[in-house]
């Protein structure tokens, strides 16, 4: 089988040979594209290590299948700081220590992107929390994980007004 | 992963057509289905992606007021999808209180539907499963099976079906629009799973080739939005399948109970219906003691399949607690967790957090 499909990777169009139709979106990015940012933890969507925006939205990249996703937007860990400047949640993270080892670290925050622009959780940590339990996080780095989803949704939104004005 | 045809049909019809060869399966987001291939549970000769089909992921309100929910509607979509939330609290409660953010962004309401049970010998290909290889018998019979069916299980498997959603379906009488090489149809989603007797892998009622297009929630279950929940208990704050979860809903005229539903999950191989614990509530005034006595008949049937007796008292207990907050009221903000047995409501006798400081 040989199949060809059109991703906008990190605002980047991108025409990708697909040679076999059991390759995910996650061996897509990290085999073929070279962009191994995005962590295989589980392989399984049990971990969240995979986390990416697709099409807005954020999804385990391991339990989807490449084939699928002619004409999508995918943004990874790499598509988010510009330049030199990093992401709001990129920062946020850095500052409130919301990490050990890093190995989860790209999930989790592009899931905290994903969870920011959804809006459900509002100021109450109860909630994000509970919104970022699909990203496991060994080394038990949750409480900064919160303050750090916490301080950036405050960030982006303070960047949303700016732009507006 | 095994090899596989990959067909990508643009019509129901041709997916229909493709999906009918013997050894092939619909995908949808495949989140269930992509993690059975991985294991080599599924090992599918021809997968039909269903996901460019056109029109299946639209909720629609139809004049009756029944809900018709596409086959490829998310099921964070549905979720927070405001009106039906607000009709439906208790489906919305469910779909939050399963699997993950990102994968209710991508899990499909078909797809829950059709979800796998989450047996660990099932899903193991070293273990004996008459539900995945029929014939070879049941290791989770003497095995590790805390966690397994207390209700119409059989020695061939004792299962359960892991999905939240489909509990409340079953409580409000859903039904869903299939498509198939014989036409079209419907079927109940009661009707949908199937108990194990001697052929655990007869799973389903569906036919070969047959999709689901829909599905609908009757009107008449708009009727308990106001005193409606789901409680599902796990063994960790989130993101896990249920011990045990229940539906509650009372539909309360004068303070009495008009009609009362009630469906229990992770306690068989299908969302269980105690039909006799919800008539005993009709009629009467919510009380302590009504409520007991519901929530006895609704687990009068249940046996110990292994090392989990301890479930039906859970179950029991968990009947009587969703019902003693769906009388409380449905709360007017979806809680920080949803299905959590510890209530949000000011002034109730049951309060809690989350064990989390």
């Amino acid at each position: 089988m040989s199949l060809s499909i059109s991703l906008a990777i990190n605002g980047q169009r991108r025409t990708v040979a697909i040679d076999d139709p059991r390759v995910t979106l996650l061996d897509l990015l990290r085999e073929r594209l070279d962009l191994a940012g995005t962590k295989k933890g589980c392989d399984r969507g049990q971990c969240g290590a995979c986390t990416v925006l697709l099409d807005g939205r954020r999804i385990n990249s391991c339990l989807t299948l490449a084939a699928s996703l002619d004409g999508a937007e995918v943004t990874t860990i790499e598509g988010l700081a510009e330049g030199e400047t990093l992401h709001p949640v990129q920062a946020a993270f850095i500052a409130h220590d919301g990490f050990q080892c890093g190995y989860c670290t790209p999930g989790q925050i592009m899931s905290a992107v994903g969870l920011i622009a959804e809006g459900q959780a509002g100021e109450d940590p109860a909630r994000i929390r509970e919104l970022m339990s699909g990203n496991i996080c060994r080394c038990g780095a949750y409480q900064g994980i919160t303050e750090a989803v916490l301080e950036a949704q405050k960030a982006v939104a303070e960047r949303k007004r700016r732009d507006a004005a | 992963m095994n090899r596989f045809d990959y067909i990508q049909p643009a019509s129901v019809s041709e997916a229909i057509a493709a999906a009918s060869a013997p050894g092939s399966v619909y995908l949808a987001a495949g989140t269930n289905l992509l993690d059975l291939m991985k294991g080599g549970v599924a090992r599918p000769d021809r997968v039909v992606d269903i996901t460019r089909l056109p029109g299946l992921d639209r909720v629609d309100w139809l004049a009756n007021g029944s809900v018709r929910i596409g086959a490829l509607v998310r099921n964070a979509d549905l979720a927070y999808h405001q009106r039906f939330a607000s009709t439906f609290p208790a489906v919305a409660e469910a779909l939050l209180s399963g699997a993950s953010p990102q994968l209710r962004n991508a899990a499909t309401v078909g797809g829950n539907l059709l979800q796998r049970t989450r047996c660990a010998y099932f899903h193991d290909l070293a273990s004996a499963c008459n539900r995945r290889m029929p014939g070879t018998g049941c290791d989770a019979r003497d095995g590790e099976n805390r966690l397994h069916a207390v209700l119409g299980w059989s020695d061939h498997c004792i299962a359960t079906h892991p999905s939240d959603f489909c509990v409340p379906l079953v409580a409000f009488d859903a039904v869903i629009e299939v498509e198939g090489p014989q036409g079209a149809r419907e079927i109940a989603v009661d009707a949908l799973h199937r108990l194990p007797g001697n052929a655990p892998e007869r799973e389903m009622a569906l036919l070969p080739g047959e999709l689901i297009v829909a599905v609908r929630i009757p009107a008449e279950a708009a009727a308990f939005a106001p005193n409606a929940r789901y409680l599902k208990l796990r063994e960790r704050t989130s993101y896990a399948f249920a011990v045990v979860s229940a539906v509650a809903a009372l539909e309360l005229a004068d303070g009495i109970i008009r009609q009362a539903r009630i469906a229990l999950g992770g306690v068989a191989a299908k969302p269980w219906r105690p039909t006799e614990a919800e008539a005993s509530l009709a009629g009467m005034r919510p009380t302590a003691a009504g409520f007991a006595k519901a929530a006895d008949l609704a687990l009068a049937a249940a046996k110990p399949s292994g090392d989990n007796a301890f479930k039906i008292e859970l179950a029991r207990r968990l009947v009587v607690r969703a019902l003693t907050f769906a009388l409380e009221g449905t709360p007017a903000v979806m809680p920080a967790l949803p299905a959590s047995p510890f209530s949000t409501m000011p002034g109730s006798a049951i309060t809690g957090a989350d064990h989390v400081a």
